[in-house]
């Protein structure tokens, strides 16, 4: 049985925001096959009563004082922007209506 | 001796002596890049004029008195994954093809406050993910040891251009090996700092667990003084450690293991492994001993499974890191026709900027991050995390360091694991394990491959904020091995 089919990747892909051409699908659904495969093998580890570590240092938040400190000018900004319109970055439309 | 061929010690030293300037040094260099990199393509962007200012700049703060450090005037190439507010920063991805950072990474501007002169940025593999160099969107980098190999990665452009004398020192990331491992396969040196020993803070993250900047140089001593001049706390880092820190240097000047305890991991090595890595090994451990340090085995059951764990912390990691790429602030935007949604013109520029690896990564991580695999991948992938940990643990209350083949084999043909991710892991097979405990390790050279001729590299691993223990056994190594070899062993490499 395969570890994950075609169409498992292609919902992923969906989650992922990344349209991939029916080739790409092919491709990678056969490659996560064999990669999910190797990777289970951490399930053959003991681990019921281990702690998970997200991290490696024992370190929880850390803040600095809520100050207020010079940021980006509006100019800096949006330099690397794909598209500017009125000193605000300008994109394609975010709800469903009729463009 | 030309000035290409001088470690970045004495460098620092002809410069500080006023023998020779900054400008004259950064030049030699820029000459080397400009000959060599048609064969090598270690670099990704290089701007003379740019490179030129900041040596004059050094020249003339020496000229008005300023004392400077021991690497001002020192050239350095500078992975291309951390933000240069003068240079492009691309990660090596089509997606920040010709982005302009608005501000420095701190290892950059820890840089330039060392006065070092930054050359340009070096290939990656693409955002880091990689093991050879091939997955960058800008064609591969190629080993100077042999042309048709690769120079490990994902930091390959920046040991080619240290192994190709295009520049003294470099920097990289080291994520999983992506620092040792190119430095075991050029020849060179190459070290990961303990994690939150150096600053994240403007480095484009892969997986920030696991991400840590690191130096690249042809000995131990320039590693060392590379390593203090960026490192220390950061307070834009919140994972940077602010504890003071045993002198990286000062260990590598002493280089003696007399009455060291070294544990070799009786996980690595046997099948798999490149034979010819394997006697290499076996020598320097050999070595060690007949410098006075105890030798013993030492078992890490949970190494076994570091790999399968890290390529579902990593890829989950990566998963969500890279969903900033969004079109929308910065970077490629493709398909914006007026028709198309927002989340429709998000999906087609992922598509076309990010190349195969990191969509695999971002699906694996995806999947192994959805409710009902969870726990199953992601949630025992950590809590293996914390059993290497106490791998660790249990192995530091026996020895002082622990000892491994950096790497299983010697760089491998360009192509030949391109299309094959699981063979390509595997390369990282030695140096998972710190990444996931955090701890400190160094990859140093010790000899060649009897079958291919090419570069072997030893890694060292200590405990967390005990990169001083890295430093001291490499020096030995290399006082050692350069005394029977009668110079470095990149002397042995084929002239470019």
């Amino acid at each position: 049985m395969s570890a994950i089919t075609r169409d498992e990747v292609a919902h992923l892909a969906r989650l992922s925001r990344l349209a991939l051409a029916d080739e790409e699908l092919d491709h990678f659904a056969a490659q996560l096959d064999v990669i999910i495969g190797a990777v289970a093998r951490v399930a053959e580890v003991a681990a019921d009563d281990i702690p998970p570590s997200s991290h490696a240092l024992p370190l929880t938040n850390v803040y600095r004082p809520d100050e207020v400190r010079p940021g980006l000018t509006p100019e800096q900004a949006l330099a690397g922007a794909p598209a500017v319109e009125d000193d605000r970055f300008r994109v394609p439309r975010i709800l469903g209506e009729e463009a | 001796m030309s000035l290409t061929h001088k470690t970045a010690a004495e460098l620092g030293a002809l410069i500080a002596s006023g023998e020779v300037s900054a400008v004259e040094v950064a030049q030699a260099h820029l000459d080397r890049i400009a000959a060599v990199e048609p064969q090598v393509n270690a670099f990704l962007h290089v701007d003379a004029e740019t490179t030129l200012e900041q040596a004059r700049t050094v020249d003339a703060r020496r000229a008005a008195g300023e004392r400077l450090g021991p690497l001002a005037g020192v050239p350095i190439a500078h992975k291309d994954v951390f933000t240069t507010a003068d240079m492009p920063t691309t990660a090596g991805s089509k997606i920040l093809e010709g982005w302009r950072p608005p501000y420095d990474a701190t290892v950059t501007r820890r840089l330039r406050e060392a006065g070092l002169v930054i050359l340009g940025k070096t290939n990656l593999d693409e955002f880091a993910m990689g093991s050879s160099t091939e997955n960058s969107a800008y064609g591969p980098t190629r080993n100077p040891w042999d042309l048709s190999r690769i120079p490990g990665g994902s930091s390959g452009g920046s040991s080619a251009a240290v192994a190709a004398y295009e520049a003294p020192l470099s920097t990289g990331t080291d994520t999983g090996g992506s620092i040792r491992q190119p430095a075991a396969v050029t020849g060179i040196v190459g070290m990961k700092p303990t994690y939150g020993g150096s600053s994240r803070y403007g480095l484009i993250a892969f997986a920030s667990s696991l991400d840590t900047p690191g130096p690249f140089a042809r000995n131990v001593m320039d590693a060392a003084l590379l390593q203090e001049a960026f490192s220390g706390h950061d307070p834009l880092d919140s994972t940077s450690i602010d504890a003071p820190v045993p002198s990286v240097v000062e260990a590598a000047r002493q280089g003696d293991v007399a009455g060291l305890r070294i544990g070799v991991v009786k996980e690595f090595g046997g099948e798999g492994y490149q034979p010819g890595v394997l006697a290499r090994f076996h020598e320097t451990v050999e070595l060690l001993e007949s410098l006075g340090a105890k030798v013993v085995e030492v078992s890490c059951p949970s190494f076994t499974v570091a790999l399968p764990a890290y390529y579902l912390i990593a890829p989950s990691e990566c998963s969500s890191n890279l969903a900033r790429f969004d079109a929308m602030r910065y970077g490629l935007r493709v398909g914006d026709d007026g028709t198309r949604s927002a989340e429709d013109v998000m999906a087609l520029t992922r598509a076309a900027g990010f190349g195969p690896e990191v969509k695999r990564r971002i699906i694996l991580g995806t999947y192994a991050l959805s409710s009902g695999y969870y726990d199953a991948y992601y949630g025992q992938a950590q809590k293996v995390r914390t059993l290497i940990a106490r791998d660790f643990e249990a192995a530091f209350g026996q020895v002082d360091v622990l000892v491994s083949p950096t790497t299983p084999t010697t760089a491998f043909p360009i192509g030949e694991r391109a299309d094959d991710p699981m063979a390509m892991y595997l390369a990282d097979l030695c140096t998972i394990p710190a990444n996931m405990a955090g701890n400190a390790a160094i990859s140093v050279p010790c000899g060649l491959a009897d079958e291919d001729g090419l570069p072997v590299g030893l890694q060292i691993m200590a405990p967390v904020l005990g990169d001083d223990r890295c430093y001291r056994v490499a020096a030995a190594v290399e006082n050692a091995l350069e005394s029977r070899w009668g110079g470095a062993l990149l002397s042995k490499a084929p002239a470019l």
